[in-house]
């Protein structure tokens, strides 16, 4: 039995007006992430990971709309809620590590300030202790002389230690759904490891979901109990971690595995995905936006592509995958 | 071989706490102004010299003086201490704002760690690449728009997109208009401060074997800082492993990733994650020193290098040659590869 989900999105679309037309950013987006579970959305840069994450927590850019679909956290649909709805959720429920960490936190503001201004404002911490917790969490997140660091600003801190103040800010409030856009990129993998752990103990402790949105496939199969790929707006495939890596079903997560550089012995072995993604503003998208990329594309790919059931056990969109080499449950794409 | 870039003895200090802001500036000058406050040592007295064609790798932690180490030599601060030699030329007098409009400058060129930072949000992709063609190249017209395009091409990045601004790119779009504005003038020294993080492994593969292609065409050296070993291991021919501002372990790639001599390059080579293997649960322990006035005479690992010994804490061991790899250790000797006895 899988336990409820703590989120459940479910068949979410996203467009972008552009002077040059309409984005079809996202279509058709199913997952789901239970309770303490880490599920990660991999994929090509491009792929509409971040789109994914701002649309759950309705901070679209202005030019982005959710056309279609639910994301129901609890019995709150947060595609549907209102603006009020949300900012009582957002922070305190659901938090979200940005991927450019920089540009997320306020330049004149001292971080360990920042940090006691999340924790007063949700979680129930005095105003006379939120420094010192503030420093804790520093040295939780790994930075050395947290209580000296809390007086520096953003420009004086490197990249990586930017990221581990967001991170620490993030978790600050204890929420019950973590989006973590990139948590450790830019970070070296001592301190990626020591993150990773903090990140994985909260969501055991707290029972926090976490979506976990890399390109690191070896750090996605590590972390993570499930994986969605996705593809220009698309989810590919979305199976559990050790099936993916072991019998990955479509052709694009195929590729991407043969991309990783992890045990190539040099560059020439490794192997670019062809093409590139499609123009999201074509209107002629075909209904497999990889198949003009695909080396097994078929007659058949023509066809709408079978539709995800949020709640199978390996799905894959595809009229011609890979063959499955253990026989589990039928996929989705069979039926 | 002669050296392309050569830097001696550079070190890079901040005042901690020179933040913004009228109590900042009061508490500074009852403490008797900038030059009192505590330093950063954010690079400590690094030496090392990149040869024309050759590419080396920098790793290390984050927060360890990489960015700090790279914008000194490419002169977009200036040092507080040593030499920065472009050829024959020393660079390292000459300051910062000076240096943006000298001749060398379409020597060096970065590509920065955070694309989305550096790319003006008011240019389009286009706009970006094209700038230093203007401002070094004196590129117009229809020329600086071939070049554009090819570089574009170059970098896999699709013409459609070079109309757009970057708050309309994705990140790694983005990373690729910070490339191929760099390339575009075809300096000597690409430095690429950590180029692929933001890339996916499909664009980050077409992106290296770029790199391999231009440093065969072109002859072009690149000093390449990332947090991705197996990507250094694979691009580079050296790496150079720096922690909290020092330089404790330097050789050949291939050799410093198989067999890492400084315990620090061991912590970091086993943390690596890898397909099929679930994480390890090894991890430095102890809290690490503090960059802040650290200590002249304690080795910067001590506190959580588990091989450390009371020496470790009394004298800072010195960069010693081992063949061809250079070490930091007091214990070097004994974690290099056992000689095989002859049968
Ligand atoms: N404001 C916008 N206007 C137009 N298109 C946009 C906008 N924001 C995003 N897009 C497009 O939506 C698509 C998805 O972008 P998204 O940022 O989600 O990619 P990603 O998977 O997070 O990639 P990366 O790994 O590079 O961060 C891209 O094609 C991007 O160009
Ligand atoms: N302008 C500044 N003022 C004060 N301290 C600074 C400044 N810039 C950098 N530092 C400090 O110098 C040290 C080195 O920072 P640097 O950005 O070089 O690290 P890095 O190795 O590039 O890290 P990362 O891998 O996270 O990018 C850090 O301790 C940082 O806080
Ligand atoms: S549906 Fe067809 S074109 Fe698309 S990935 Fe599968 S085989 Fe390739
Ligand atoms: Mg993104
Ligand atoms: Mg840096």
């Amino acid at each position: 039995m899988t336990p409820a989900p703590a989120l459940s999105v479910e068949g979410l679309s996203v467009e972008f007006r552009t002077r040059s037309g309409a984005v079809r950013a996202l279509e058709n987006v199913s997952f789901r992430v239970a309770k303490g579970e880490t599920v990660a959305l991999v994929g090509e840069s491009g792929s509409g990971k971040s789109v994914t994450a701002y649309a759950v927590m309705g901070i679209l850019d202005p030019a982005g709309r959710v056309t279609a679909g639910r994301a129901m956290l609890g019995d709150l649909d947060l595609l549907a809620a209102t603006p009020k709805e949300l900012a009582n959720v957002r922070g305190r429920k659901i938090a979200m590590i940005f991927q450019n960490p920089r540009t997320a936190l306020n330049p004149i503001r001292p971080v360990g300030r920042q940090i006691a201004d999340v924790l007063i404002c949700h979680g129930n911490v005095s105003r006379r202790a939120a420094p010192a917790q503030a420093v804790e969490m520093l040295r939780a997140v790994g930075i050395t002389d947290p209580a000296r660091r809390a007086k520096a600003y953003p420009f004086e801190m490197s990249g990586g230690m930017c990221q581990r103040v967001m991170i620490a800010i993030a978790l600050a409030a204890k929420p019950t759904l973590l989006i973590a856009d990139e948590p450790t990129t830019g970070l070296d993998v001592t301190t990626q490891a020591v993150i990773m752990d903090l990140i994985n103990d909260l969501a055991k402790e707290l029972g926090m979901a976490t979506i976990f949105i890399t390109h690191d496939l070896a750090l996605a199969g590590q972390r993570s109990a499930r994986i969605v790929v996705m593809h220009a707006g698309h989810v590919v495939e979305n199976a559990p971690t050790a099936d993916l890596f072991a019998n990955p079903r479509h052709p694009y997560t195929a590729e991407l595995i043969a991309a990783t550089p992890d045990s190539a012995a040099s560059l020439d072995e490794l192997a670019a995905i062809a093409g590139s993604l499609p123009d999201l503003r074509r209107a002629d998208l075909p209904p497999c936006r990889y198949s003009e990329r695909c080396p097994r594309k078929i007659a058949a790919c023509a066809q709408p592509l079978p539709l995800a059931a949020p709640d199978a056990a390996h799905f894959v969109a595809c009229w011609n995958p890979l063959p499955a080499q253990v026989v589990v449950a039928p996929t989705v794409s069979a039926a | 071989m002669t050296a392309l870039l050569d830097i001696a003895d550079v070190s890079k200090w901040f005042p901690a706490g020179a933040g913004p802001g009228a109590w900042a500036r009061l508490k500074r000058r009852l403490s008797g102004g900038v030059e009192k406050l505590p330093k950063v040592y954010a690079v400590d007295d690094v030496s090392f010299a990149i040869a024309k064609g050759e590419t080396v790798g920098l790793v290390g932690e984050s927060g360890c003086g990489k960015s700090t180490l790279v914008r000194a030599l490419t002169r977009l601060i200036d040092v507080s201490q040593g030499s920065v030699k472009l050829g024959s030329r020393e660079l390292a007098l000459k300051p910062a704002r000076v240096f943006a409009r000298d001749r060398d400058r379409a020597r060096i060129q970065m590509v920065f760690q955070d694309a989305g930072e550096s790319v003006n949000p008011r240019f389009t992709a286009f706009a970006a690449i094209a700038d230093p063609l203007r401002r070094l190249r004196k590129l117009r017209g229809n020329a600086l728009k071939e070049r554009v395009e090819t570089v574009a091409g170059q970098c896999g990045l699709p013409l459609q997109l070079l109309s757009r601004f970057p708050h309309q790119l994705s990140g790694g779009q983005r990373a690729r208009v910070g490339i191929a504005r760099a390339i575009a003038v075809e300096p000597d020294l690409l430095v690429l401060d950590e180029p692929t993080a933001a890339l996916d492994v499909s664009v980050q593969v077409v992106v290296l074997q770029l790199l391999q292609r231009l440093k065969k065409e072109l002859g072009m050296s690149y000093l390449f800082v990332s947090h991705d070993l197996s990507v250094v291991r694979l691009l580079c021919d050296r790496v150079l492993v720096m922690y909290l501002g020092k330089i404790v372990e330097a050789g050949p790639a291939a050799k410093v990733f198989e067999h890492p001599l400084h315990p620090y390059t061991q912590a970091l080579v086993a943390a690596v994650p890898r397909l099929h293997e679930t994480a390890s649960r090894l991890r430095l322990t102890g809290e690490p020193r503090s960059p802040i006035d650290p200590d002249p005479n304690a080795c910067r690992f001590y506190g959580r290098c588990p091989h450390g010994v009371d020496a470790c804490k009394t004298t800072m061991p010195a960069l010693d040659a081992f063949g061809d790899r250079q070490v930091a250790c007091h214990f070097a000797e004994s974690f290099l590869p056992q000689p095989r006895i002859a049968s």
